[in-house]
């Protein structure tokens, strides 16, 4: 699922309760009565490691999602449309620092969490490192991309360990104009000129499948999954999500007289579902190799961000320890 | 990690509020960086008036209330120093 | 000149400054030294584009031509523009930054305080709401500027040289002309040199708690008030305004 890309649970199948210690039975009886476990409670090795890497690289999607977002601030085509796009990269600085704090709780510094994501030990979800070619692409990018983190986010409220499924609701909290914006966006394009209504297709065409592939593959045949969702830090199934997603999505494409670039698309009457083609997956283990179309400048503009501050902040830091020794001093 | 950004818990009372209530962390060099940042972050939409931060590591905890096999009296702060991973179980109070 | 007159092209300057200055702010998203610091870069900067809304706003209203807010920053050229040539600077490094930001607030909030008792209601209304906020930032920005110019040896030498370019750019602040005149015979807004003191007064903190020097020269680029830009104005407009001239008329 989106945030765990490339986690590892513990690499084993789900332990039986005969198979656990006392101790881990006693903790999988919290997790199946919906206590919630908090920072400072006995917890597996493994479930603190998943977690770490889980809410970890939950914030690194959101401070690496503010790039090709935030890359439109400047060429807005009105103040309006500036202060909404601007207010919500900025919610999603936000967001990253509530999980990087939620993080912080497991015994691991932000430092540390960002120095991996530096040296490519740690991942981000794999829709960041598509481009954003024109200003429909705001648009779709809040109708899908931030519609899919929602789909996941929603049920993360509900996850077992209390600093994350709160940090989870804080986020929900703020999330929900954000959809909303870029839906607002493609209605007012699919609306508008011929060149606008191309410009919403274009935006459709390219970002449907990525939007996709944010789920993850099918988890089917992952052990981590299912030991995720039996320490319930993972609530949905990647499938079942896609399919809510799908589900949800293309009637809000058929009222703004946009095409899902799927011919097979189409509503199934006997599953209630609609069916769709899977997105080529081998295009998603490229991009999370680092082949994606943006990766390189993703990363490479986080990197420059943390070089080219470390001056600031070392400055400050210096600056702090000598007001220590002032007050020290009197 | 050298030089890191020491941890703040933010504290904000909101207008019509009785009590300071803790609304989460950040990192700032000292406290009243710490207290700006307190108001661009968990102010946003002006949610706040009175801004208390403090240093994590000045914040004193109750350990958790079960006993039992799942209570670990390691140490008694709330947010754990990076260097957490290998208090054994058995060492006791420190 | 007649005052509504004189009162456009003064309305035209604020709404500029802040939109122009709130525009390179944004650059930062994503970028900043810190996370805390690209949340309290974009707040300035949102707070800057609400301050141009209402300048622009009622700079459209004075005029009496139909024209919107939007208008005036998206379909005007260059040589249109009243910004000050200091927040058209280039953003630099972060230092540059917070030193324009400093620079500017220390002004701003001086002039905001005085329009805040202006003979027009409008103006008084808008620059009430523009304080509140402007406070904020000078607090801000000379918190930051204070801490990194008495830092490290590098953000001291940073903090310096960001002050050395950005020296010859202040002055501008402080020369009126006619329609500054007018305004000033009307009760409107004040003249702008009797703002010069009050600001030294702020910045010479930067000497006293940080031991920056302040440059001695007193030479001032102008032209900014008046539509004299330098050449980053013509780069900021076109990625600004790219989108309201390649495809004119459309709603977004």
């Amino acid at each position: 699922m989106m945030y765990a890309q490339m986690v590892k649970s513990t690499g084993n199948a789900v332990k039986s309760p005969t198979e656990m210690t006392e101790q881990e039975r006693a903790f999988q009886a919290r997790i199946d009565a919906g206590e919630k476990i908090e920072p400072k409670e006995w917890m597996p090795d493994g479930y603190r490691k998943t977690l770490i890497r889980q809410i970890g690289q939950h914030a690194h999607s959101e401070i690496v999602g503010q790039l090709p977002e935030g890359n439109w601030i400047t060429r807005a085509p009105t103040l309006e449309r500036k202060a909404i796009l601007l207010a919500k990269v900025q919610d999603e600085a936000g967001h990253g620092l509530y999980l990087y704090c939620a993080a912080e709780t497991l015994g691991v510094s932000r430092d540390e969490l960002l120095t991996a994501l530096h040296e490519g030990r740690m991942k981000y979800s794999s829709i960041f490192n598509y481009p954003t070619l024109t200003w429909a692409d705001i648009g779709a990018v809040g109708w899908l991309v931030d519609g899919a983190a929602i789909m996941n986010q929603v049920p993360l409220q509900r996850c077992s360990y209390g600093p994350y499924s709160r940090a989870m609701v804080r986020i929900c909290k703020e999330e929900s104009f954000h959809q909303r914006q870029g839906y607002d966006i493609m209605m007012k394009m699919a609306n508008g000129s011929d060149a606008q209504r191309a410009m919403a297709q274009d935006a459709l065409n390219r970002f449907w499948y990525p939007s996709l592939m944010m789920f993850g593959p099918s988890d089917a045949e992952s052990v981590h999954s299912a030991q995720s969702m039996a320490w319930k830090i993972k609530i949905d199934t990647n499938d079942g999500l896609r399919q809510k997603f799908v589900d949800q999505t293309v009637p809000q494409a058929e009222y703004l007289g946009l095409t899902i670039p799927d011919e097979n698309v189409k509503y199934n009457e006997e599953t209630g579902h609609y069916d769709y083609s899977d997105p080529d997956w081998s295009e998603f283990f490229d991009v999370l190799r680092g082949n994606g179309p943006c990766n390189k400048e993703r990363l490479g503009a986080r990197v420059k961000a943390w070089e080219n501050g470390a001056w600031v902040r070392d400055g400050l830091m210096a600056n702090a320890a000598k007001r220590s020794a002032k007050v020290a001093a009197e | 990690m050298t030089n890191e950004m020491p941890l703040w818990e933010v504290f904000i009372r909101g207008q019509h509020g009785l009590n300071h209530r803790h609304v989460g962390s950040l990192h700032a060099a000292d406290a009243e960086l710490a207290l700006l940042h307190a108001r661009d972050v968990y102010t946003r939409r002006n949610e706040g008036v009175s801004i208390w931060v403090v240093p994590s590591a000045s914040i004193t905890a109750s350990a958790p209330s079960d006993k039992g096999p799942l209570f670990e009296p390691s140490n008694d702060k709330v947010y754990r120093h990076p260097t957490f991973f290998d208090i054994p179980d058995d060492v006791g109070a420190m | 000149m007649t005052v509504d007159q004189a009162l456009f092209q003064f309305l035209l300057r604020l709404g500029d400054n802040t939109l122009i200055l709130g525009h390179r702010v944004s650059e930062w998203c994503g970028h900043g030294p810190v996370l805390e610091e690209d949340i309290a870069l974009a707040n300035t900067a949102l707070d800057l584009i609400g301050q141009t809304q209402l300048w622009l706003g009622l700079a459209a209203e004075v005029e009496g031509k139909g024209r919107s807010a939007d208008n005036l920053a998206y379909l005007r050229d260059a040589w249109e523009f009243r910004n000050l040539l200091l927040v058209e600077r280039p953003n630099g490094d972060f230092g540059q930054t917070l030193m324009r930001q400093f620079l500017f607030d220390a002004w701003s909030s001086l002039m905001l305080e005085k329009l805040c008792d202006s003979s027009d209601i409008r103006i008084a209304d808008i620059a009430r709401k523009a304080s509140k906020e402007v406070t904020y930032h000078l607090e801000r920005s000379s918190d930051l500027v204070v801490r990194l110019a008495d830092g490290t040896a590098e953000s001291h030498a940073k903090m310096q040289a960001a002050l050395d370019d950005l020296w010859p750019y202040t002055g501008e602040m402080f020369i009126g002309d006619d329609a500054d005149d007018i305004l000033v015979a009307n009760g409107i807004a004040p003249n702008p040199a009797d703002l010069r003191a009050a600001w030294l007064t702020i910045v010479q903190r930067l000497e006293t708690e940080s031991t920056l020097t302040l440059p001695e020269s007193d030479f001032a680029h102008q032209g900014g008030k008046s539509g004299r830009h330098s050449e980053h104005l013509g780069y900021i407009l076109t990625e600004m305004q790219w989108l309201q001239r390649a495809y004119p008329g459309a709603t977004w």
